[in-house]
C-alpha cells in the first residue's frame, strides 16, 4: 500500500468517522468539536486530490469561522439537549432504512458509470501543468477574470448574511442610559444654566 | 492507485450520514444545520473529485462559491436559533407551528 493510498484511506476513514459521532454525538459540544474533525479531514483529501486552494480554504472558512460560530451559539444557549434527545431511537429505523436505500442508490450509480470520450473537448477551463501553475495561482486567475460577477455576487451574499444576522441578533435594551449625540449638537448653552435668587431657608422648586 | 470512484462514495457516504443525521436529530435544530454542513461538504467533495478528474477548473471555482453560500446559511441559521431560542426559551424545533402555516 502507499504512502497515498494510505492517506486516503487514514482521511477518508477519520472524516466518515467522526462525521457519524456528529449526528450520534450526546453532548453538542463534542458534535462541533466532530464536525471540525470532519473537515480537516476532508481537507487532506482535497490536499490527495491536489485542490489545495479549496482545501485551506475549508480550513479558513469552516474550522476558523463556521464551527466556532457553531460552538459559541451552541455554548452561548442553555438548551437542555438530553430532553431534545429522548424520542431519537425512535427515529433510528426509519432513518437507517432510508440511509442505506440512499447509498445503495448512489453505490450502484457510482460503480457503473464510465467518462464520455467527448467530455475532455467539453472542458471549460482546462486545469494548466501544475508544475508550471500553482493550483491558486490557477483559480485567482478564473475568479478574477471569467467569473469575476460571480466572485462579487458571493461576496455580496456574505455581506447580506452578515447585516441579516446583525439585525436578527440585535436587540436595544430599554434601562440604558445613551449618548443623544443630536441633542448634544442642538444644546442651547443660554437656556442651559438658569440663575435664580434664592431666598434663605426657602430652596429652589 | 486511488480513482475518482473512491472520492465519490467517501462523498456519498457523508451526504447519507448528513441525512441520516436530520432524520435522527428531528428537535436539534443546531445538530439539523450540522447535518446540512455535512451534506454539503459531500457535493464540495464531489466537485472537486470531478474537477480534479476531467482536469477542468470550473468544479473548483464553483466549490467556493458552495463554500460561500454555505457559510451565509449557517450565519443567518444560526442568527435564527438565537432569535427563536429568546422567544420560546427552547430549541425544539418539531413544534414550531406559531404561524400556523
Amino acid at each position: 500500500m502507499s504512502l497515498i493510498e494510505l492517506a486516503f484511506y487514514g482521511f477518508s476513514g477519520v472524516a466518515v468517522f467522526a462525521a457519524f459521532s456528529v449526528v450520534l454525538a450526546r453532548n453538542p459540544v463534542h458534535a462541533v468539536l466532530f464536525l471540525i474533525l470532519t473537515f480537516l479531514s476532508t481537507a487532506g483529501l482535497f490536499v490527495l486530490m491536489g485542490a489545495e486552494f479549496i482545501a485551506m480554504l475549508l480550513i479558513i472558512v469552516y474550522v476558523g469561522a463556521v464551527a466556532v460560530l457553531f460552538l459559541f451559539v451552541v455554548m452561548m444557549l442553555d438548551v437542555d439537549f438530553a430532553e431534545l434527545k429522548a424520542g431519537m431511537a425512535r427515529y433510528i429505523p426509519v432513518g437507517l432504512l432510508i440511509g442505506v436505500v440512499l447509498l445503495m442508490a448512489l453505490g450502484i450509480q457510482y460503480t457503473t458509470w464510465e467518462t464520455s470520450p467527448e467530455a475532455a473537448a467539453l472542458r471549460q477551463n482546462e486545469t494548466p501543468d501544475m508544475s508550471e501553475v500553482q493550483n491558486s495561482v490557477a483559480l485567482g486567475r478564473l475568479i478574477y477574470t471569467k467569473y469575476i460577477f460571480g466572485f462579487q455576487a458571493a461576496g455580496l451574499i456574505l455581506l447580506v448574511a452578515m447585516i441579516g444576522a446583525i439585525v436578527l441578533t440585535h436587540r436595544r435594551r430599554t434601562n440604558v442610559k445613551r449618548q443623544d449625540i443630536v441633542a448634544q449638537i442642538y444644546r442651547d448653552p443660554d437656556a442651559a444654566i438658569e440663575l435664580r435668587d434664592v431666598k434663605p431657608g426657602s430652596g429652589t422648586e | 492507485m486511488i480513482g475518482i470512484e473512491h472520492y465519490l462514495i467517501v462523498a456519498a457516504i457523508l451526504f447519507v450520514i448528513g441525512v441520516f443525521g436530520i432524520f435522527l436529530n428531528r428537535k436539534n435544530v443546531i445538530v439539523i444545520l450540522m447535518s446540512i454542513e455535512l451534506m454539503l461538504l459531500a457535493v464540495n467533495i464531489n466537485l472537486v473529485a470531478f474537477s480534479v478528474h476531467l482536469g477542468d477548473l470550473t468544479g473548483q471555482v464553483f466549490t467556493m462559491f458552495v463554500l460561500t453560500v454555505a457559510a451565509a446559511e449557517a450565519a443567518i441559521g444560526l442568527a435564527i436559533i438565537v432569535c427563536f431560542f429568546r422567544s420560546r426559551g427552547s430549541i425544539a424545533v418539531d413544534d414550531v407551528n406559531l404561524m400556523k402555516g
